[in-house]
């Protein structure tokens, strides 16, 4: 390498993918962002892509993005803007422009920015980045298009898979550009494409000739550098939300002795739960693609009455369709884990896009005095303990536990140091042991779980169901009765506090401003706040996991500063909660309801202001 | 085994009061399917009675087996996890016309082209009789209750057409107040492999008293019913005396004997017949051209859902090398800091 190039080394740094829905982006993201923790980076990724599978060619609306920052250092979110952007069209350009760092890097297929495509994206001009007053930003046409077709010229391919393998072009490119190596993306293509040799070839050939070009290129664009991580040794994989999701209840099902069950209907963006347990039938996971989302919860409402362990996921909309049923659960009083992986609402809504705001849903949005325990995953890899958590509550509580978790979370990968089941706690599922004494609806006195005797089990018949019964499990009409059954149900839900970890703070335990936040928004108030103690200002954090019931200590820790405030991506659900529960405090709030998460630079700039007011 | 389960229908009775109104045609249903169980050599803690809502719903609480009472129209579902999540359990549903076929419609049909190993045994009684007779979708057109006091202006479902045209496997059709013959028929599902759905013709004696008279009045009743048996003619008549043969590709009943047609002319019930043509003619024989048809009208071995997925979950547990969670974290691409 003789030829001179400016090296800039960088603590962390964040990049775009961005082109039309079908231009393979998701996967240049994922085996980029794979190949920078294999490097030993902390990394954090966000999908962001459309609802319409292949939405109009060229269009804004059909523009597919993944961002992944990278970092040497602890890396919580994908970082609020782009430093470099990889627009394989002006649409992509258009999309994108308001997610970047100002004076950042764009490279852009220079073949696609034609009159054509300025049309199809609303451009008015032929000069987008003017248009978009993208001025100060470092902009580097690459003639993608034309450079995949000469790579590939004498292969016997036809035109729509050569502009397929355009992405491959973009991802050589980057790589260079970020100093990845190519090895761990050729035994990648190499495994899915062995059998096709055609294809295999051509996306090898794309990949070098795009990072060949960007060698080549060098005396236009500074290479990155970005060192690995000092992170706590150990195993490590890449793991997205929905696969540690899908994970942890595999984890609690073989903790607890148990067969898992999942009876689950396709949903986005929690459709990957149910596909990364469909997938492990080795682990003998019984997978059942219910016709409908009622469907989905009442086969695991079987399973549950049957002795699985039994889990439905769903999103949302779904949630909503699985209501009633979930109320069955609650009066049955059945071990149930229901996932919702929420996305922007009400109704479709924002199917791809990331939001808080089925947290009122999931406490009240059923018929009848009906609590059920609440938990929420905060980052891509504690969906894991979060899922195995959820069911331990289940079968040790006989209660269903609804785990919500996000979009963001969902779809979003980092790397984890990987759990083993020798140190996940113990799981002591409620089975019923004595025929001589058993009934349906005898409880523990202290945690008010009944005991679990299921169809098979010798001398322990019974009968269930959605009417209200008394503590014998007859079906009863008394008023009296009506009314301890509802107070039992709800104080067996509370109890649960009793084995739940206490509200820890980041940061001092008092001070000027306490930042409350819960769910997949970890990322965001734990970097903002962090920023802001190293410069001194007196914030600490409060994240919460365990909505309902909330940990024991959280009235402790909330009087112990002058103002709180509760961030969410809603208009205010888990503040209009805590006003409910824990009455004695003035909550201020900050939401954003934009089917995005949040930036650090936002809730720096308000965590400053209410401190000054 | 089977020989050491004595069971008779007292094993199969609840302490619970039976609450069906005096004269309700569930008591015999009741009766029939405690006596089949007691038949059928499985062992009492290996029944599960999955009801959704209804007034047949009720009945997981006059049976001393596992039982689950559930929510309108998803007893289906709830019974197909229940079968799933343990094969080795025989589920029975217990459903009404309303359960089924309206609310829980996409369930029910779904259960059956599955062909999940449970039996349905379907109460149609025409009318919604818990919420005090409003019309349900087996309800005749023209036919006034109190949400149709000018009459229904709908086509009800034939639930046999329903079955056959969801691919199902097993179809049979009893009359509540025929104990024995029910009896006979739930055993026969009971044996079945596969979905088995059962309609049973049941009287509600208070909102729609007499809907079945004209086929179940036990003094018409062998001029009104022909009994189907596989591999049998079909005859039926006071005196055995009529058949049913097949003109033109459409069924039709004739005298047998003097002057009228042979006993060769007859057809002869296929039960097994895959093709399902003259079972689907079977099922939509109607009163007063016809009789109509009871006993098991299909049963086609097929390959059943909860098998399948078991040979899955085995075939996967031989051929993977991963065995257990841990091991699952560990595979694919990791790396160790160190």
């Amino acid at each position: 390498m003789s030829i001179e190039t400016k090296v800039i080394e960088l603590e962390e740094v964040s990049i775009r993918f961005s082109g039309d829905s079908g231009d393979g982006m998701q996967l240049t993201g994922t085996l980029f962002s794979d190949t920078s923790s294999l490097l030993g980076n902390d990394i954090s990724t966000f999908p962001d892509y459309p609802s319409e599978i292949r939405a109009p060619q060229g269009t804004v609306a059909g523009v597919s993005g993944f961002q992944i920052q990278f970092g040497n250092k602890k890396v919580s979110t994908p970082g609020d803007l782009a430093h470099v952007l990889v627009a394989m069209n002006p649409a992509a350009v258009k999309a994108n422009a308001k997610f970047m760092n100002p004076g950042g890097t764009i490279f852009y297929d220079s073949d696609s920015f034609n009159q054509k495509n300025f049309e199809k994206a609303k451009f008015t001009t032929d000069d987008p980045f003017t248009e978009l007053n993208l001025i100060d930003f470092n902009k580097v046409p690459v003639p993608i298009t034309q450079l995949t077709r000469e790579a590939l010229k004498d292969l016997e391919i036809d035109n729509k898979s050569i502009l397929r393998s355009k992405n491959m072009f973009a991802l050589g490119l980057i790589c260079w550009v970020f100093s990845r190596p190519l090895d761990y993306i050729e035994n990648y293509i190499t495994k899915k494409f062995g059998k096709k040799e055609l294809v295999l070839e051509s996306n090898l050939r794309v990949l070098h000739a795009g990072y060949n070009y960007a060698w080549n290129l060098q005396h236009m664009t500074p290479r990155y550098v970005v060192h690995p991580a000092p992170i706590e040794k150990g195993l490590y994989r890449n793991i997205s939300g929905n696969v540690a999701t899908a994970w942890g209840l595999l984890a609690a099902a073989e903790k607890a002795g148990l067969e898992l069950f999942i009876g689950s209907y396709p949903i986005t963006p929690a459709t990957e739960v149910l596909q990364a347990l469909s997938e492990r039938k080795d682990l003998g996971v019984k997978s059942f693609q219910a016709e409908d989302e009622i469907a989905g919860i009442c086969t695991t409402i079987g399973a549950a009455f049957a002795g699985d362990l039994a889990v439905t996921s769903t999103s949302g909309p779904g949630f909503a369709l699985k209501s009633e049923a979930l109320g069955l659960g609650v009066i049955a009083e059945l071990p149930l884990v229901v996932v919702n992986v929420q996305r922007g609402g009400p109704s479709t809504g924002l199917p791809t896009k990331t939001e808080q705001s089925d947290l009122m849903q999931t406490l009240y949005g059923r018929n009848g005095e009906s609590p059920v325990v609440v938990v929420a995953a905060s980052t891509p890899s504690d969906c894991f303990h979060y899922a195995y958590m959820s069911a331990k509550i289940a079968l040790e509580r006989m209660v269903p536990v609804v785990l919500l978790t996000d979009g963001f979370l969902g779809n979003g990968t980092e790397p984890w140091k990987v759990t083993l089941l020798a140190d996940l706690p113990p799981i002591t599922p409620r089975f019923a042991k004595d025929v001589t004494t058993y009934k349906p609806y005898k409880r523990d006195p202290k945690t008010l779980a009944r005991e679990w005797a299921f169809p098979g089990m010798e001398g322990f018949q019974h009968r269930i169901g959605g009417l209200e019964k008394d503590a014998a499990g007859n079906v009863s009409h008394d008023p009296a009765n009506h009314q301890l059954m509802c107070e039992i149900r709800r104080d067996k839900v509370e109890a649960v506090a009793d084995m739940l970890p206490l509200l820890e703070v980041v940061g001092e335990t008092s001070g000027d401003l306490l930042v409350v936040g819960w769910g997949g928004t970890l990322g965001h108030l734990d970097t903002a706040v962090r920023e802001l103690q190293t410069k001194g200002t007196k914030v600490s954090l409060a994240h919460f996991n365990y909505i309902k019931p909330l940990p024991a200590n959280t009235a402790e820790v909330f009087s112990k500063f002058d103002k709180i405030v509760v961030c969410e991506l809603n208009l205010g659900q888990f503040v209009g909660y805590l006003r409910d529960k824990m009455p004695d405090y003035k909550y201020h709030q900050f939401n954003k309801v934009q089917g995005l998460p949040f930036t650090i630079h936002e809730l720096s700039a308000h965590f400053l202001k209410l401190i000054a007011e | 085994m089977q020989d050491t389960l004595n069971y008779t229908l007292k094993d199969f009775k609840s302490e619970n009061e039976v609450r069906w109104c005096p004269g309700c045609g569930d008591h015999a249903v009741l009766n029939a399917i405690q006596k089949a169980m007691a038949n059928l050599g499985v062992r009492h803690e290996d029944f599960a009675v999955i009801s959704g809502i209804g007034c047949s719903s009720r009945f997981p609480y006059y049976m001393s087996t596992y039982g689950f009472h559930t929510i309108h129209g998803r007893a289906a579902a709830i019974a197909s996890g229940v079968k799933c999540a343990n094969p080795k359990l025989m589920v029975w549903e217990i459903t009404g016309d309303g359960d089924a076929l309206a609310i829980g419609g996409n369930h029910f049909i779904h259960a059956i082209r599955r062909n999940i190993d449970f039996n349905i045994i379907l109460f149609n009684n025409k009318i919604y009789g818990l919420t005090k007779g409003q019309y349900s979708p087996t309800t005749d057109r023209g036919f006034v209750t109190k949400t149709s006091p000018m009459g229904t202006i709908e086509d009800p479902f034939v639930p046999g057409q329903l079955v056959l045209g969801a691919g199902g496997t097993f179809f049979a059709r009893c009359v509540d107040n025929n104990l024995k013959h029910s009896q006979e028929v739930f055993e026969e599902a009971a044996k079945f492999k596969g979905t088995s759905v059962v309609e049973v013709l049941q009287n509600c004696v208070i909102f729609n008293d007499g809907v079945h008279e004209a086929i179940s009045d036990p003094k018409t009743r062998e001029e009104h019913q022909i009994f189907l048996k596989h591999g049998e003619p079909m005859i039926f008549g006071n005196n055995k005396d009529k058949g049913i043969t097949m003109e033109k590709g459409k069924l039709k009943v004739v005298q047998i004997g003097e002057g009228g047609a042979n006993l060769e002319d007859i057809l002869v019930h296929d039960a097994t017949d895959q093709d399902g043509f003259l079972q689907h003619s079977l099922i939509n024989m109607k009163l007063p051209d016809f009789p109509v048809a009871m006993g098991v009208i299909r049963a086609v071995p097929s390959k059943v859902y909860n098998e399948a997925m078991d040979a899955q979950i085995a075939e996967a547990k031989a051929k993977s090398k991963i065995t257990s969670i841990d091991q699952l974290l560990s595979s694919g691409n990791t790396w160790t800091v160190e």
